[in-house]
């Protein structure tokens, strides 16, 4: 039976604590996919085959540090935290010292700073650069709004954070998060692209940070 | 002209009507005449500014068109309400009146799902066309879930 033809059961929540309970049930949230499962399998042979060990390694230690210092994040404002991500991009911060180019084009994109508040009228339209970016690609959630909803949480126009649209490597709190906030969390995001491991797998979550 | 003159204007033409306060004058009339109550207001008193149109849901009693309506010439506002009555969604449409009360219209629409009859174009003006439900009732929930971004 398609699961698409089950009739959709739409909870309908009257106060706070059944959101809650709802949510802490669905907290899994799309992984994104980079590599095929015959990429997978090939360099999991290679890992396991006696020396070949050395080989992945190296490979992940080379394509990592390719990966993370050329990290070039997509220009995409929605809200106030956009100003502080355009303070982070010009000359007094400069994230270009980090090998980031913010760039006007998702199809160049490594990198998706979502940066405010999403509307559910936004939702499909941040989904569709998202799925333009070529992989391997991360996200960060900058700010409350992205976060959670942050203040406009029980509003009825916003998503209650965007990781329901996309799925998110860093979070930066903050409302809205300073530039110093934001360098932390890219370079927290470079932290975990030099962590990947059997080229392209995510780490383990980090239990200082995550 | 006085708000004295216009509250006794008011009360020639339009006996139903209540009067209140000043700058501005908070006018309530019966919802049936509510399109030529904003008519006389542009015509005999010189209204011709129109600022905004909305609605309060005051829950069991129904919901209440509020427009305010100004006379910036000689300094006369006026606060034009009309109560629907209990479960109502249906009111005359100013837009015969004032051009700038289309939109207006159509986000009360959108917002109270209140139906103006005589609008020319009645389409939701913010939220998408497949939304449901108005979010501005206080009937609306909390935390509604849009699929699929709940």
């Amino acid at each position: 039976m398609a699961v698409k033809d089950a009739p959709r059961i739409v909870p309908v929540w009257r106060n706070f604590k059944d959101l809650q309970e709802w949510e802490a049930l669905h907290q899994t949230r799309p992984e994104g996919d980079k590599h095929s499962d015959l990429f997978v399998s090939l360099t999991d042979g290679l890992h396991n085959f006696p020396g070949g060990f050395a080989l992945t390694t190296v490979a992940d230690a080379f394509l990592n540090w390719a990966r993370k210092s050329s990290v070039w994040p997509v220009t995409f404002g929605l809200a106030c935290c956009a100003i502080e991500m355009m303070a982070t991009f010009a000359s007094r911060f400069d994230v270009e010292r980090l090998g980031m180019v913010p760039w006007a084009s998702p199809r160049h994109s490594d990198l998706m700073i979502v940066s405010g508040t999403v509307t559910i009228k936004m939702a499909p339209m941040l989904e569709r650069i998202y799925d333009q970016m070529p992989d391997p690609k991360w996200a960060v959630s900058m700010g409350s709004c992205a976060n959670s909803g942050g203040p406009f949480r029980h509003g009825y126009h916003v998503v209650k954070g965007v990781d329901r649209v996309i799925p998110v490597d860093v979070y930066v709190p903050g409302c809205p998060p300073p530039p110093e906030s934001l360098l932390n969390g890219l370079l927290l995001l470079q932290d975990q692209i030099a962590h990947f491991r059997r080229t392209g797998r995510r780490a383990e979550p980090n239990g200082k940070v995550d | 002209m006085t708000s004295d003159q216009a509250r006794t204007l008011i009360a020639e033409r339009f006996p139903g009507a209540q009067t209140a306060g000043d700058a501005p004058m908070a006018v309530t009339v019966p919802v049936d005449a509510w399109a030529r109550f904003a008519r006389f207001a542009k015509e005999t008193l010189g209204c011709w500014f129109f600022s905004f149109l909305t609605a309060v849901d005051w829950k069991d009693e129904g919901l209440e068109v509020v427009a305010k309506i100004d006379n910036v010439d000689e300094r006369l506002s006026l606060l034009v309400k009309a109560r629907l009555g209990p479960g109502a969604s249906a009111c005359p449409s100013l837009s015969g009146v004032y051009r700038g009360a289309i939109w207006m219209e159509r986000e009360c629409y959108d917002m109270f799902g209140i139906r103006f009859e005589g609008h020319p174009d009645l389409r939701r003006i913010l939220l998408g066309d497949d939304w449901e439900g108005y979010p501005l009732l206080k009937s609306y929930p909390m935390d509604a879930p849009h699929p699929p971004f709940r």
